[in-house]
């Protein structure tokens, strides 16, 4: 297949789109205006239902009625719009919809401002709204990768019916890279669960309220048993050079790309060095940390955030080794001299 | 042989509800499953419930339905209708839930010409957080959060909002019923069917208001309540066809 040119913003949304994804609703906000003039274009062309809500809060809550009749519905923002989105994504969680939420992160707290940063990998690790939920949370680090998350993204929400977010940040959604966009036929999932009208069946009902007594900690048991599940199956990560590597780089997303040219560039030096970079953030990729786990191990953790996730390599070692950190935000990213420098005075 | 003239609504669970005694939710609930039956739309309506009393809705009815978060209500019911509008959709929501936390949703669904059906209970009280003020709160009315009675000066005026929603070119019907008498309650039955076939025709967005009792939170009678909304209530929130 021919490769063509497209930034990370068109990719998610084509990517969406070859993963059957017929519904979107959205709310401006840079930077990542591109995948909804996409879906603005793309889905009427294409059968589907496109809506410019009237607000973040309105889009997420027209993603809960649209997942609630099973078909495959997302939408996106960027930090200050996805921070008005929890209210809806906690629902999502409680009633158990699959949804996706594209997150193209920019510089906070506040409006902060629209340069990319990776602030928000608390918000989305951690739930983000309010009750003891998760999302799945995938982290690509290049427009091919973008595009083939969505892929998974779509697969899993509808697998294990939860909101998975694709946690991106400005560079990734801006920058222009040549990809296959290819075709892949999707697993249609059974949803007996769907409001379609009570034809020939007792009603359904989406809800994530549960007043009974007992009622609301069954509910979320089930929902931790999903999630211990999840944890076990699905980590993702991309190693490098982890075999013998003594100091191990920790990075995801756009940091990653610059982190991988550096470990490229030290390893030709004949420095033992290695890279994780997770790809699934929730869950964690624990056990590659496990397995590499020597008593000399160091380990550096390397965000454009002031050490969120850093908390995550820490519980993954568990105290047996040191973790480093690095870190700017706000639109600062640490650079490849910056990165080398760290690293040298960890020798 | 004798005619069956009256018989328990095949779209209303046959169970008990939680509401207070001489409350109006469970009248129009009633008149919303007989009007589902009479139109034999059961297997194809989707109705959304709100946050509020009447949150647990969808346990006294018999057919699919959602929730919503408090104001949401009609985001959700776009994306359905948008999604299956082979499927009847309508919203059922209170006075804070449709006029103040979503005042936005209902001014741009209504906007936008949703071909929906919005049952909007306006009892000018809060009922299920304990009877703080609402927007269509009365001036002068006692409520938990407006202990001197509400205060045009500090908390504004009675908000009516069908009013406002009436001057958009989205919006195809608007009717304002009251639940005090038999013959009102007849009339409300009318307007919400009438908000149900407009959506069957694709006619557009049609919303009822029906000013419905809480005796609870009004610290009234049952009686007593059903001659505030004629007395009181409906002098504010004039009754009859809007739009």
């Amino acid at each position: 297949m021919k490769k063509i040119l497209m930034s990370g913003n068109e990719a998610i949304a084509e990517g969406a789109l070859q993963a059957g994804c017929t519904f979107y609703a959205g709310y401006p906000i840079t930077p990542q205006n591109e995948i909804i003039a996409y879906f603005a274009k793309a889905l009427p062309e294409r059968g589907g239902v496109f809506i410019q809500a009237e607000s973040e809060l309105a889009a997420i809550n027209m993603v809960f009625g649209a997942s609630s009749t099973g078909v495959r519905a997302m939408t996106s923002s960027s930090s200050p719009g996805v921070s008005l989105k929890q209210e809806g994504i906690s629902y999502i969680a409680g009633a158990e919809l699959p949804a996706v939420i594209v997150n193209i992160m920019r510089g906070g707290p506040g409006l902060g401002n629209i340069w990319p940063a990776q602030s928000d990998y608390f918000q989305s690790t951690r739930g983000g709204g309010h009750g003891d939920y998760r999302c799945i949370v995938i982290a690509p680090y290049c427009v091919q990768e973008a595009y083939d998350s969505m892929f998974t993204a779509f697969d899993l929400a509808d697998k294990y019916r939860m909101p998975v977010i694709i946690l991106g940040d400005g560079m990734l959604g801006q920058v222009m890279e040549p990809i296959i966009p290819y075709r892949k036929s999707h697993v249609a999932y059974r949803k007996p669960w769907a409001l379609t009208g009570c034809k020939g069946r007792e009603p359904n009902i989406a809800k994530s309220f549960f007043m009974v007594e007992g009622d609301l900690e069954k509910a979320n048991l089930k929902l931790q048993k999903k999630y211990q599940m999840i944890q076990q199956k699905e980590e993702n990560f991309e190693g490098l050079f982890l075999d013998d590597a003594k100091i191990i780089l920790v990075a995801y997303g756009t940091m990653a790309r610059i982190v991988k040219s550096v470990v490229n560039k030290l390893r030709k030096d004949g420095l033992k060095i290695g890279l994780i970079r997770p790809i699934t953030l929730w869950p964690f990729p624990n056990k590659v940390f496990n397995k590499h786990l020597k008593p000399k191990t160091k380990f550096l953790t390397i965000e454009m955030s002031y050490g969120q996730m850093l908390e995550d390599v820490k519980l993954a070692v568990n105290g047996k080794v040191p973790v480093e950190f690095l870190g700017r935000s706000g639109g600062g990213v640490s650079t490849e001299e910056e990165i080398i420098k760290k690293i040298k005075s960890m020798k | 042989m004798m005619k069956k003239i009256f018989a328990h609504p095949e779209s209303l669970r046959d169970t008990s509800t939680h509401y207070c005694p001489g409350c109006g939710h469970g009248t129009v609930h009633r008149l919303i499953a007989e009007i589902i039956d009479e139109l034999a739309i059961r297997e194809k309506v989707i109705g959304v419930a709100p946050v509020g009393c009447a949150v647990i809705a969808y346990d006294y009815w018999k057919f699919d339905c959602s929730e919503a978060a408090h104001g949401r209500a009609l985001a959700v019911a776009t994306a359905i209708k948008r999604v299956r509008p082979q499927n009847i959709v309508f919203t059922y929501q209170g006075d804070g839930d449709l006029a103040a936390i979503g005042g936005n949703e209902t001014i741009h669904a209504a906007n936008r010409g949703e071909n929906l059906t919005v049952v909007f209970i306006n009892n000018a009280i809060y009922g299920m957080t304990g009877g703080q003020m609402a927007p269509t709160t009365l001036i002068g009315q006692k409520s938990a959060t407006t202990p001197l009675g509400r205060n045009a000066q500090l908390q504004g005026y009675p908000l009516k909002i069908s009013e406002m929603l009436a001057l958009l070119p989205g919006v195809k019907y608007i009717e304002r019923t009251s639940l005090d008498s038999v013959p009102n309650i007849i009339k409300t039955k009318a307007a919400i069917k009438q908000a149900f076939l407009n959506q069957i025709e694709n006619k557009g967005f049609s919303l009822v208001e029906v000013l419905s009792p809480c005796p609870t939170y009004w610290a009234m009678s049952p009686q007593d309540s059903l001659k505030w909304i004629k007395e009181v209530m409906s002098k504010e929130f004039p009754l009859g066809r809007i739009k």
